[in-house]
């Protein structure tokens, strides 16, 4: 059997027992890599496989000799990130984000750019100027999105871990989709210095693992303070891992909100009853009564904080110091109308067209503060609710993964397809999506948990327990 | 009724579009907005706007000089440049500055 | 016609902190083009700014001392627009919480004191710089000054002459100067001001056409382009025109103002809250202890100097202007006992002659309080004259930093005041001069004047001319 097929966990015990070494790790991942991945009609979870080398600064560390794939907008120094757009191909950065220097500090070995939504506007992958990655369990399938790559890989076995970032469920979506684990963590819980930013607001970047205690001991790596960042908070970081020693749910209050219970899709229903049966089985209470009334407007707020914020990240694209310059470019005016006219696709177009009008004059009052207004609604919601509950629980989406092509075209329908994970971003809560049940075509269908603000624990603690008893 | 001129939305947004883009973005975001208007319904009355969610203030760095990028490494992504400079099309009347 | 002029000024200044103020690269004038540049400030995908600690610090004296507010909450917002020397594609200022609001700036006196309202203090990076002489098919982009820190102080219109506009401009510059925030030296671009100039016919239409004036490079640009768009609109309203709301840039060379060749879109910035900055406040306790720190304010000095030294609104404004001046004339006052007036005199003349000449400060001068003292107190003695001490004897002094008694020694610079020795040059000047001394005694005052001339020649220069005077009257008169 590859290494390539085992988890982190697993890999760190076979080094102790000195049952594998990490050269032996890292060539059969490289080897599945190129085996499997190899090129666009084949899963495509990675970018650039020709210059993709390993990096790997320390020897020791909590994931000493842990190769770790990272999407592509996530800045490594010296490497190319493009966010899998045109317009910052061949980009390369001058620095890493500090979360690479955290892995790296830690002894994982950065290993492959995996491909995203470009600029991370999406939920399918499909919108890459790679070209889409597709589902390993359906290659007929989207893996879900924007991180669609990093969840690809880790599903395939082409990665042992993975870093995405989430914005509306960029996480937790396509680990759905492909059958594995998916944190998105509480708004500055993790620092985002060296992600290229969709939303400022709402960015996260979270780890994509196989199971719930890869995930764990990542996030226990990535978390903290980092000064480089305003908005990173000053809170200690948990051993994320003791949470999950316990796997009885004893006390455990779990709220179901009512609007969640209306309107499922078959698939979805099946997977909310079987959850609960599993949950109350491990000791948990669910709670029925629990309400959020306004996350019913959720995608509405969504679809103008996140491109207004969006639209004014992606202005300094504009070929004067850095990534793609249109070649005629008679004028400052058609420089910048050329470079950013041919170097964006259509959903980053469309998405800086809604978010600079939302800002615009006479209608920033209207859509943005409205939006923001809105969004404050949602936010108590959830205060409200972990007030009564310690966590709460939904789909990850509707349905399991659709079909290649089957939702691109009409933007309206791929952006309501985000309904249930774009909630925790708006409200800057935590929320895990872990394998939940099979859908009738037998697809993967995820579970989210959320909690309050810095309650990963509580998620890890309930989402380790649920796999446990799913085994 | 429509919402938005996407001519004037495309230049504040420096976005080049042939006509028929221009028209075929200008069905799409009308439809996303008329999505989007359904937040009129909703009361917002002594509703503050969230524009952080984490309630952090205050955060400072000190004021202490930190090594700078030498002039090779800050001009080596630039598409065009000359010299110690970046390098664009001529502005013929600096408006702003 | 009646017309009525009002002005408001814009004024960016320059923090003097020693970083920008998102990021840690240094603040120098003059630098090798983009060699003050980091990822931060150069807006490289995935950077992040963070709040430079002193620079707030600064800004909130600024606020304080120029008697505004600050906002319960602090906030940052985007200003959003393209332009190559705004690396982000949007600036990050402040629009609906700026750091403070209200206060004003005092000027004239007496009667003629006028309170000048400021609407507010704002603080925002700087944008790099354009250069664009250099090619005809482009232009060329330096960062080095992306990212510095500025504070904009906006003033309500209330100014109405170009004198007060410059009045209100020296005024802002001993504020921000005397406590530490800016030089404010426009020469070294730490202070730039943008003019709106209006003049509308009385009882006309309310304020709100506006000429925004920029391109001001010296506080008497700022004045002669203010007194040039006046008579341009008052003109244009004699024939009957309209004057457009409009921004028009000053020629120096020309001594003009003309309208932009192209037509200005109006800008839609897209203001919104800052989502990469955490919001910003200040208990009243730190209010407090800011204020209490603020050193004594150039207007309060100056009042205190006419009240306590008996110093002319002339002098005492001179000697307040800046806190090295004003700290040298009071101690020498206070601790080396110097006269006030000769105090003054001597520093506002033969100290800023010096100071001015040589294009330095006070501090990177040898001058010391005592120095100071000693060369005056050589005069009030007689042991030379003021003239011998102010060209001979004080430059020695405040360059090298020698003792006046000494330099007087060495250039043999004493004066002569003993009687004897003067009656004698006395009496051999008025038998040489018969004719003069008759012109003298015949009513011609300034023959007097002649001899005192001669005598001094006679002694080298070393008599002391104003006792040779009166011994000549004296002798004369018998």
């Amino acid at each position: 059997m590859s290494l390539a097929q085992k988890t982190a966990f697993q890999l760190l015990e076979l080094y102790r027992n000195k049952k594998a070494s990490e050269e032996e790790a890292l060539t059969d991942v490289v080897s599945a890599v190129h085996t499997k991945d190899r090129d666009t009609r084949s899963i495509h979870a990675y970018i650039d496989l020709e210059h993709s080398t390993p990096l790997q600064k320390q020897v020791s560390g909590p994931l000493a000799g842990i190769p770790i794939a990272l999407k592509d907008n996530i800045c490594v120094e010296g490497r190319e990130a493009t966010c899998a757009s045109e317009i910052l191909k061949g980009f390369v950065s001058p620095y890493s984000a500090t979360v690479v220097e955290k892995l790296l500090n830690a002894g994982a070995v950065i290993f492959g750019r995996t491909n995203m939504d470009e600029f991370a506007f999406g939920s399918s992958c499909e919108t890459s100027c790679y070209g889409p990655t597709r589902n390993p369990r359906d290659p007929e399938r989207v893996p879900g999105g924007s991180s669609g790559g990093s969840a690809a890989c880790v599903a395939d076995d082409t990665a042992i871990a993975s870093l995405g970032s989430d914005t509306g469920g960029s996480i937790r979506q396509p680990a759905a989709f492909c059958g594995v684990v998916g944190m998105k963590p509480t708004y500055g819980r993790v620092s985002r210095y060296g992600l290229i930013a969709f939303a400022s607001s709402l960015d996260q970047i979270g780890p994509i693992t196989k199971d719930v205690r890869d995930n764990a001991l990542l996030l226990s790596v990535i978390a903290g303070h980092d000064s480089k960042d305003s908005t990173s908070a000053n809170v200690s970081v948990p051993d994320y891992l003791k949470a999950l020693e316990d796997t009885k749910l004893s006390g455990m209050k779990i709220g179901y909100p009512l609007e969640i219970q209306k309107d499922l899709t078959p698939d979805a229903a099946k997977l909310m009853t079987e959850a609960v049966k599993i949950l109350e089985k491990k000791g948990a209470v669910i709670d029925r009564s629990i309400t959020l009334p306004h996350t019913k407007y959720a995608v509405n707020v969504y679809y103008i904080v996140a491109p207004s914020e969006a639209s004014s990240n992606l202005a300094r694209f504009d070929g004067v110091r850095f990534g793609h310059r249109a070649a005629a470019t008679a004028n400052l005016l058609s420089m910048y109308e050329n470079t950013r006219g041919h170097g964006f696709g259509a959903e980053a177009k469309r998405r800086i067209i809604l978010g600079t009008y939302s800002l615009s004059s006479g209608y920033y009052d209207a859509y943005y503060v409205k939006a923001m207004k809105v969004r404050t609604l949602i936010k108590n919601d959830f205060d409200e609710a972990f007030k009564k509950v310690d966590a709460i629980l939904m789909p990850t989406a509707p349905s399991a993964a659709f079909k290649l092509g089957e939702k691109t075209k009409d933007p309206l329908e791929m952006y309501l397809s985000d309904i249930y994970t774009i909630s925790a971003n708006l409200a800057g809560i935590p929320a895990i999506s872990i394998p939940g049940a099979l859908s009738e075509g037998g697809l993967p269908l995820g579970l989210q948990f959320l909690a309050k603000p810095f309650a990963e624990e509580t998620l890890y603690k309930i989402a380790h327990s649920y796999e446990e008893a799913l085994k | 009724m429509k919402h938005i001129d996407l001519a004037h939305v495309a230049r504040l947004a420096r976005l080049r579009f042939s006509d028929e883009e221009l028209k075929k973005y200008e069905a799409q975001v009308e439809e996303i907005l008329k999505f989007v208007d359904q937040l009129k319904a909703v009361n917002v009355e002594g509703i503050e706007p969230t524009s952080h969610p984490l309630k952090l203030s205050n955060v400072f760095r000190e004021d202490m000089p930190a090594p700078a990028f030498s002039v090779e490494e800050v001009l080596k992504r630039a598409p065009r440049s000359r010299g110690r400079f970046f390098e664009v099309p001529k502005i013929i009347e600096d408006k702003t500055r | 016609m009646t017309t009525l002029v009002t002005i408001g000024l814009e004024v960016h200044v320059q923090l003097a902190s020693k970083t920008k103020i998102f990021c840690g690269c240094a603040v120098r004038f003059a630098s090798a083009p983009n060699s003050q540049v980091c990822p931060v400030c150069l807006g490289l995908p995935g950077t992040l700014p963070v709040l430079n600690r002193e620079v707030f610090r600064l800004g909130l004296k600024a606020v304080l001392a120029l008697g505004g507010t600050p906002s319960k909450t602090i906030r940052f917002d985007r200003k959003n627009y393209f332009y190559p020397d705004l690396p982000k594609g949007y600036q990050i200022s402040q629009f609906a919480d700026p750091l403070g609001s209200g206060g004003l700036i005092e000027i004239g006196s007496g009667e003629s004191l006028k309170r000048v309202r400021i609407n507010r203090l704002h603080l925002e990076e700087d944008a790099g710089k354009l250069i664009h002489d250099q090619s005809e098919v482009s232009s060329f982009v330096d960062l080095n000054r992306a990212g510095t820190p500025l504070a904009e102080i906006v003033s309500e219109p209330d100014l109405e002459s170009s004198e007060e506009a410059y009045e209100y401009l020296s005024s802002l510059k001993a504020i921000l100067k005397s406590i530490g925030v800016s030089e404010c030296d426009m020469e070294k671009g730490q202070l730039r001001c943008d003019a709106n100039v209006s003049v509308r016919k009385l009882r006309e239409e309310p304020l709100g056409k506006k000429v925004e004036v920029k391109n001001l490079n010296s506080f008497k640009a700022v004045k002669a382009a203010i007194e040039h768009e006046i008579v341009r609109q008052s003109e244009a309203l004699e024939k009957g025109e309209k004057i457009p709301q409009e921004t028009r840039l000053w020629d120096e060379a020309r001594q003009k103002t003309f309208s932009m060749r192209s037509k200005e879109e109006a800008h839609d910035y897209r203001y919104f809250p800052e989502p990469d900055l955490v919001p910003f406040s200040v208990t009243p306790k730190e209010i407090e202890e800011a204020r209490a720190s603020l050193p004594e304010l150039p207007k309060a000095k100056k009042e205190r100097f006419m009240r306590e030294f008996q110093l002319s609104d002339y002098d005492a404004s001179l000697l307040s202007a800046q806190n090295e001046v004003a700290e040298l004339f009071e101690t020498a006052v206070k601790k080396s006992l110097m006269d006030a007036k000769v105090a003054a005199n001597w520093i506002t003349g033969p100290v800023f002659a010096y100071l001015s000449e040589r294009n330095v400060s006070l501090s990177q001068t040898a001058l010391t309080t005592a120095l100071l003292a000693d060369t005056a107190g050589l005069v009030q003695k007689g042991s030379v004259s003021f003239q011998a001490a102010k060209e001979k004897i004080f430059p020695e002094v405040i360059e090298k930093g020698l003792d006046p008694k000494m330099v007087m020694k060495e250039k043999n610079l004493e004066q002569v005041s003993d009687d004897s020795a003067l009656d004698r040059w006395i009496s051999e000047v008025i038998l040489d001069n018969p004719k003069v001394v008759a012109e003298f005694k015949g009513g011609k005052e300034t023959s007097a004047m002649f001899l005192v001339g001669q005598v001094m020649k006679k002694s080298q220069g070393k008599a002391h001319p104003a006792k040779v005077q009166s011994m000549i009257r004296q002798k004369l008169k018998e």
